[in-house]
């Protein structure tokens, strides 16, 4: 029966045209990451829904400005705990981490560097940058030792990390709150000076559209060079155009916050000008956070997909034994993965500090959350060789904006908490989902 | 050929994991242009012994001797710095990540500047795969979406690459439909043709008889004997595999049991 029907089937699916192929084969032929597109849109839903719910005021350049400024430190975070992840390993213990750096960070510029150099002394925050940088990448490694030397699940490892961390970011302190930051330092937390400006953001704008236009030139020159298919002229075009506009549209929304008039005066009166009638307008730009976290997503994109590194993280999340068998040292590999988030936690933690200009024994309570969520919301899977650092990046902003969103609408404490907790299962839910759906 | 230094020898290999004797001093030997086919039943250690060839499994003791110099293979990485490649019976592909970055894997091409050079890799995936499998064109899909026979074509391109001077090919034509199975017994052939000592692991004793110019057999951890494929029978070699009897212990009864 089964051998006489098996032609039948088989001509019926050479005649039958397949559906609606042209836009499929559009988007393919375009190489446009769906899931990308879709986050996206998750994204615009989300700020339309708070925009309407917040009474209008959530899609405001005040808000949005400080939106960015806040997503920065669960942004940094979430690159690192993207190779995490791939590698089917977690780090449980960042929020922790990130107090203890933090922590240390804030003691020795407000405590011990002082006595020694001299107050504001003008190389006291790159000492205290680089010193926590070190202390984060220590840390890192400790745990990833154990991790892929001794052999502890890393979800143990960093469970423990959770909690000894803490304790020894309080004991440094005895539960203190450590104050003030180097003023220099505290750059790195954005506020009214640490942003370059309308000018500078304009500038970085317009390197950012001339490197999106090179990135795409370099590509189909590397394509034609090589022999293989390109992309159809139109999507290259329009990924370029919708790249500059998101770009500048960014940058605008930057500009358009400016500086309360309080400090606008005074920068009108350090500077001499006279206070003109309809008020000084300074706008803010780009704030330092932001800069940074974007430069940590470049180079960790980078290194994620161009570098060697990066590929044996993945390769060790698609099938360990291969790697291992292709003769890649997956444990030293592993290591590096937990150095790596330890440096971004002290990048992430320096830029906490700064902004709150202290440092207390609560910091990055409960940020581990918020980071492996926005990683998971942004394309990681659980179950490790899947994950890109853009789309954490993207995941990180959904986070922020759901947090900052509820925080607008006056949502308490507590419930913000459920929301955040029932986001991060769904998140996975929706992965475990579409998971078993490729499989069968 | 039979006087010519072995291209590889391995003396005494003894492996055994807690207590039990996985390969039991066990000596093998291959030369340049030879097809040496391990075969034996499920268990019998035939694996465990490549694998301290290739590196994935050091052994407790034994020697291992390429062209007569002694050498340590300590992992995959000492194995293929000596032109051992090997194509395991997982295949070892991760999944994730597409055909000319499996084939590459841990020996990326990599620009002056130390960056991964993606293109130049798929161009050496695609000019190997030419050769190999002419319909196979997922370069840029990750492993996991293709088909048994391509993924098997990954495995085999990624051995062949790299010039190998001693092949190991364990089961590779497990996942193979019968015309992708002649392609690779074509290309075994061509490979032995260019010198190369190849170790062919096969449950078919067919392909075994078809192939290889010697054979070894094991049983439970032990090898039974090495015999010339022309020396011997089907049955005789059956009888090593299963009752663990060289052709010149067996007695007529006894052959006749095992083919009833």
């Amino acid at each position: 029966m089964s051998v006489t029907e098996a032609p039948t089937t088989e001509t019926e699916l050479n005649e039958d045209p397949p559906p609606r192929r042209s836009f499929k084969e559009a988007v393919r032929s375009a190489e446009i990451d769906t899931r990308m597109v879709g986050m996206l849109t998750l994204l615009i839903l989300i700020w339309i829904g708070f925009h309407f719910m917040s009474g209008g005021t959530f899609l405001t350049p005040r808000n949005l400005w400080n939106l960015s400024v806040q997503f920065a430190p669960v942004a940094i975070m979430a690159t690192g705990m993207v190779l995490i992840i791939v590698s089917r390993n977690i780090d449980l213990s960042v929020g922790s981490m990130l107090g203890l750096v933090g922590m240390a960070m804030a003691i020795l510029q407000a405590e011990i560097l002082p006595d020694l150099l001299g107050f504001g002394h003008p190389a006291l925050w790159i000492i205290v940058l680089l010193a926590g940088l070190a202390m984060g990448a220590l840390v890192g490694m400790f745990q990833g030792f154990i991790v892929a030397y001794v052999g502890v699940p890393s979800f143990i490892v960093t469970l423990g990390g959770l909690l000894v961390w803490r304790g020894v970011a309080w004991s440094l302190a005895s539960g203190r709150t450590v104050a003030p930051m180097d003023s220099t330092f505290q750059l790195l937390g954005g506020g009214s000076d640490g942003s370059l400006g309308g000018t500078g953001s304009w500038i970085v704008a317009a390197l950012a559209c001339l490197s999106i236009v090179a990135l795409l030139i370099y590509d189909r020159r590397q394509r034609r060079r090589y022999g293989f298919r390109l992309r159809p002229l139109w999507a290259v075009i329009a990924l370029g155009t919708v790249g500059c506009l998101a770009v500048i549209g960014a940058v605008w929304v930057m500009n358009s916050y400016y500086l309360p008039e309080n400090l606008a005066r005074q920068v009108a009166e350090a500077q001499g000008i006279a206070w003109p009638e309809g008020g000084l307008r300074i706008p803010l730009g780009i704030s330092y956070p932001v800069l940074i976290a974007l430069g940590v997503m470049l180079i960790m994109g980078f290194v994620a997909t161009r570098r060697r590194f990066g590929r044996y993280v993945y390769s060790i999340g698609g099938n360990p034994e291969a790697a291992e068998l292709g003769g890649i040292n997956t444990r030293w590999t592993i290591v590096k993965t937990f150095m790596v988030m330890g440096i971004l936690v002290g990048v992430a933690g320096a830029v906490t500090i700064a902004r709150l200009n202290a440092a207390t024994s609560g910091l990055g309570t409960l940020a581990e959350l918020y980071v492996i969520a926005a990683a998971v919301i942004g394309g990681t899977s659980l179950a490790g060789g899947l994950g890109t650092i853009p789309g954490a990046v993207l995941g990180a902003l959904v986070m922020q904006s759901l947090q900052s969103g509820m925080v607008l609408m006056r949502v308490d404490a507590p419930l913000q908490d459920i929301v955040v907790g029932v986001v991060l299962v769904a998140a996975v839910a929706v992965d475990v989902y579409y998971r078993k759906r490729a499989e069968a | 050929m039979n006087d010519a230094t072995p291209l590889v020898e391995m003396r005494d290999m003894n492996v055994s994991f807690g207590g039990v004797h996985a390969v039991e001093n066990v000596s093998i030997d291959l030369r340049p242009g030879e097809i040496l086919a391990l075969v034996g039943g499920n268990g019998a250690g035939k694996s465990t012994l490549v694998k301290t060839l290739s590196g994935a499994q050091r052994p407790d003791s034994g020697q291992i001797y390429l062209e007569g110099e002694p050498v340590t293979i300590d992992n995959p990485r000492d194995a293929k710095a000596y032109g051992i490649e090997t194509i395991y019976q997982t295949l070892a592909l991760a999944e994730n990540i597409d055909a000319p970055g499996n084939m590459f894997l841990g020996r990326e091409l990599t620009t002056s500047l130390g960056n991964l050079d993606d293109s130049g890799m798929e161009a050496a995936a695609r000019k190997v795969m030419a050769r190999l499998n002419p319909k196979f064109q997922n370069f840029k899909t990750p492993v996991a979406s293709l088909s048994g026979g391509q993924r098997q074509s990954v495995a085999i391109a990624r051995a062949v690459h790299f010039n190998a001077r001693i092949l190991i090919m364990d089961e590779p034509t497990a996942a193979l439909g019968p015309a992708e199975t002649e392609q690779v017994r074509q290309l075994i052939r061509q490979l032995k043709q260019e010198g190369i000592g190849i170790i062919l692991i096969s449950h078919d004793i067919h392909d075994v008889f078809d192939m290889s110019d010697r054979i070894s057999v094991m049983l439970q951890g032990r090898l039974v004997g090495t015999v010339k494929r022309d020396d011997v029978t089907m049955d005789e070699v059956l009888a090593m595999i299963i009752i663990g009897k060289l052709p010149s212990e067996v007695s007529q009864s006894e052959l006749e049991d095992l083919t009833n």
